[in-house]
């Protein structure tokens, strides 16, 4: 069985992360309930003629693909897999609101053709003229995990050596509108330094993408090792101190191996606990790292998780701003990342410096 | 790596059936399951015809026992039905003795509720269970909850019409690997306003029956439906003394990168799922006794899968039919439709009519099967193709 490798990164997320070059050198602060994206020029990257059909989404999901095309070095990969918890929300909702609105008639079709949740994993394929596997996977917060999971599938069996893999979504209006409703968004605008110390429900919504080069050979310019991955569609039970040691136990990693364990805390008073439970659990001695005050939450943020293990690994650089503790250590060798959301879909993703 | 994948169970829902035996009886009766849309108020009912399920929202979840406090969708409704089916077809009686998981597909979700209560949201607190069940996601996990599925890996594709092709892929992926010991695969997708008027949209909807393969072809007929299969490992099949209905042989994924919703005009996505399943399966073209075609009726794939199977197959196309006329063309769940419908062909050595047609297609002279046909099955492709390029081949057969 062959090893995965990530080769690169490409993302677009609500600092600016576009520039490879970079890490984090400036931090965005957001005092909101809803934050969007920095975008980078997307012209660089699409004619203006082809972007303009574009939705947010999918000019995110193209461009990120292209950052990490670049990154990696390649022309085009042998595989394409998708992570989007929500899909095209924005086309979904044009084409739903005309014609509820306009009572069934004078419907074009261009936001429906756009409206399917394949979207970009098509037109980065059209765009590369890749011709090979391409999946989509929609699981709400694991959807980014379903993807890498198919991709360390398929390289470890040697049926494909370069796969680009990522997680998008967009914010829609009228969604977050109803998630408002339902009190998924949060009531009151947060500064991003006080999430952690919101006493109230909900998240800070957000959209991004972050795709990867993943593949079974390591090159000079690679990231990290992805040593497993699992996801879970409810804990059962079970506490997740337990299933974090069993996780570990079967990939023969002791828990004072993990130099840092980055968590996806969002502020929501309601289900932060897991997180907590493993601070004052089994890492209370670990390097602990969080990152949705800097990317909002969306359903494939946790791909913005691995965005930064994968930059910390590289540049052994641990940013101020996303520590959670202080614990000094000098060398980054095992990065473990845990994510849920709403208590439900739980991922566990290893990675190794390589 | 195990060897064999094989499939214990399954379970369907269609227009032309509530299960397994109701959908075999029709196929084999040519009983169609298109008529008028009675469930859903839309301006194009006289316009259109749809392969529509009989039972109400509320039939569905009294055979749930679902209470009233339930915010189901459609497509979990009928996903959930279908996928208990197949867990009973495989008696299973403790679903946690080994490692399972599930994988379902689906286009809508719960697109259903949402353009239902679009701006009754606002107005009603009432309504509010339903703004969670939007996301595709949503009736999977749901289906997990029903067959007590927990702490495993549980997840949805969503690749348009090919959707459940690829989660029967996926599944057979796992169990060759031996990362699950068993996982249940399919797809659930139910008739909205939004796929309606999408697919009126784009003019591809027939305003009479759907006639697949036929020169004068007018579109398709939306269907709504769920099926699931049972993918369980040697190890398993041995160790519990299995009864083994087929086997999944062989599978292939590419895209066509032609067209967001439009198929290549030679089918070179379709050419190359057809040619890596067949790879996979270790199988020469000419060891297909029988091709489950895509065949939607839209003049547009009947023509590009066509010149596909013959640039795979050349001069010795194998029986091949369309199963649309009967239940419509029923969208991410077709896959898994199909996947049932082939291995009851495998099991009773049947090939089914391609309804409705009238006239060869002047591009080419295949004929589709148009008789019910008798004859001894090895092996069954069945092709599933989707907007946004995303062709899948799936290959069953008798034997590992």
């Amino acid at each position: 069985m062959k090893s995965v490798y990530i080769n690169s990164v490409g993302s677009i997320s609500s600092q600016k992360t576009f520039d490879n070059s970079e890490f984090l050198d400036e931090i965005i602060s957001y005092e909101d309930s809803v934050i969007s994206v920095v975008n980078p020029n997307y012209k660089e990257f699409i004619p203006p003629a082809v972007s303009r059909r574009m939705a947010k989404g999918v000019k995110m999901g193209v461009v990120a693909s292209k950052i990490a095309l670049q990154d990696a070095n390649l022309e085009t990969v042998d595989a394409i897999i998708t992570g989007t918890g929500m899909g095209c929300l924005k086309d979904s909702e044009k084409f739903l609101k005309a014609l509820i609105d306009n009572d069934e008639q004078f419907l074009t079709p261009t936001s429906f053709i756009q409206s399917t949740h394949n979207t970009v994993g098509g037109q980065i394929a059209l765009g590369l003229q890749c011709k090979g596997y391409n999946f989509t996977y929609v699981h709400a917060s694991i959807s980014f995990e379903s993807a890498v999971l198919d991709a360390k599938l398929m390289l470890e069996n040697n049926e494909a050596n370069t796969i680009l893999v990522g997680g998008v979504d967009e914010i829609g209006d009228y969604t977050t509108s109803l998630h408002k409703l339902i009190n998924h968004v949060k009531p009151e605008k947060i500064s991003s330094t006080a999430l952690l110390q919101s006493k109230t429900e909900g998240a800070v919504y957000s959209e991004g993408a972050n795709f990867f080069v993943l593949s079974n050979e390591k090159q000079a310019s690679s990231y990290a090792k992805i040593v497993a991955i699992q996801t879970y569609n409810t804990l059962g039970s079970t506490k997740i101190n337990e299933i974090v040691s069993v996780f570990l136990n079967e990939n023969n990693i002791d828990i004072d191996d993990v130099d840092i364990v980055v968590l996806g805390n969002n502020g929501d008073i309601t289900y932060d606990y897991f997180y907590n439970e493993l601070c004052v659990g089994i890492f209370n001695t670990t390097q602990q790292v969080y990152y949705k005050h800097l990317c909002g939450e969306f359903n494939t943020a946790s791909s913005f998780g691995v965005w930064l293990a994968s930059k910390i690994l590289k540049t052994q650089k641990l940013p101020e701003a996303v520590k959670l503790n202080n614990v000094q250590a000098s060398n980054y060798k095992t990065i473990l990342l845990y994510n849920q959301y709403r208590g439900e879909n739980h991922s566990l993703t290893l990675l190794r410096k390589c | 790596m195990n060897k064999g994948v094989a499939i214990t169970g399954m379970g369907i829902i269609s227009a032309i059936g509530n299960n397994v035996e109701e959908n075999y009886t029709s196929l084999i009766e040519g009983e169609i399951g298109i008529s008028r849309i009675s469930k859903i108020k839309t301006n194009h009912k006289d316009s259109i015809m749809v392969g529509e399920i009989e039972f109400t929202n509320k039939e569905l979840e009294q055979q749930l026992n679902l209470t009233p406090d339930n915010n189901y969708s459609r497509t979990a409704l009928l996903g959930a039905i279908a996928a208990k089916q197949a867990i009973e077809n495989a008696r299973i009686s403790d679903i946690n003795s080994c490692k399972t998981g599930l994988i379902s597909s689906t286009s809508v979700g719960g697109m259903d509720m949402t353009e239902a209560y679009f701006y009754d949201y606002f107005e009603d607190k009432a309504t509010h269970k339903y703004i969670e069940g939007h996301h595709a996601g949503d009736s999977t996990q749901k289906i997990a909850e029903q067959l007590g599925i927990e702490q495993s890996f549980v997840t949805t594709i969503s690749t348009a019409c090919s959707s459940a092709a690829n989660a029967i892929m996926l599944g057979a992926r796992l169990i060759k690997s031996g990362q699950l010991d068993r996982v249940i695969v399919g797809g659930a997708d139910c008739l909205s306003k939004f796929t309606i008027n999408g697919f009126k949209s784009l003019m591809i909807l027939s305003d009479t029956y759907n006639t697949p393969f036929d020169e004068n072809r007018k579109g398709l007929n939306l269907g709504e439906a769920a099926a699931f299969l049972v993918l369980e490992s040697d190890t398993v099949v041995q160790a519990e003394n299995k009864k083994v209905l087929a086997y999944v042989k062989g599978y292939g994924n590419a895209n066509d990168a032609y067209h967001q919703t439009a198929s290549s005009e030679n089918g070179d996505g379709a050419t190359l799922a057809m040619q890596k399943a067949l790879k996979v399966a270790e199988l020469a073209s000419n060891d297909i006794s029988y091709i489950n075609a895509h065949g939607t009726a839209t003049g547009n794939n009947d023509l590009s899968e066509g010149r596909a199977i013959l640039r795979v197959f050349g001069n010795h196309v194998p029986t091949f039919s369309s199963t649309k006329a009967y239940t419509g063309h029923t969208l991410a769940a077709a896959g898994a439709i199909e996947a049932v419908y082939s291995i009851l062909a495998l099991q009773n050595n049947v090939v089914y009519p391609n309804l409705n047609f009238k006239t060869q297609m002047k591009e080419f002279s295949i004929t589709p099967q148009l008789k019910l046909k008798e004859q001894e099955l090895q092996t069954v492709m069945s092709n599933s193709f989707g907007f946004g390029g995303n062709c899948s081949t799936v290959i069953f057969s008798k034997k590992q």
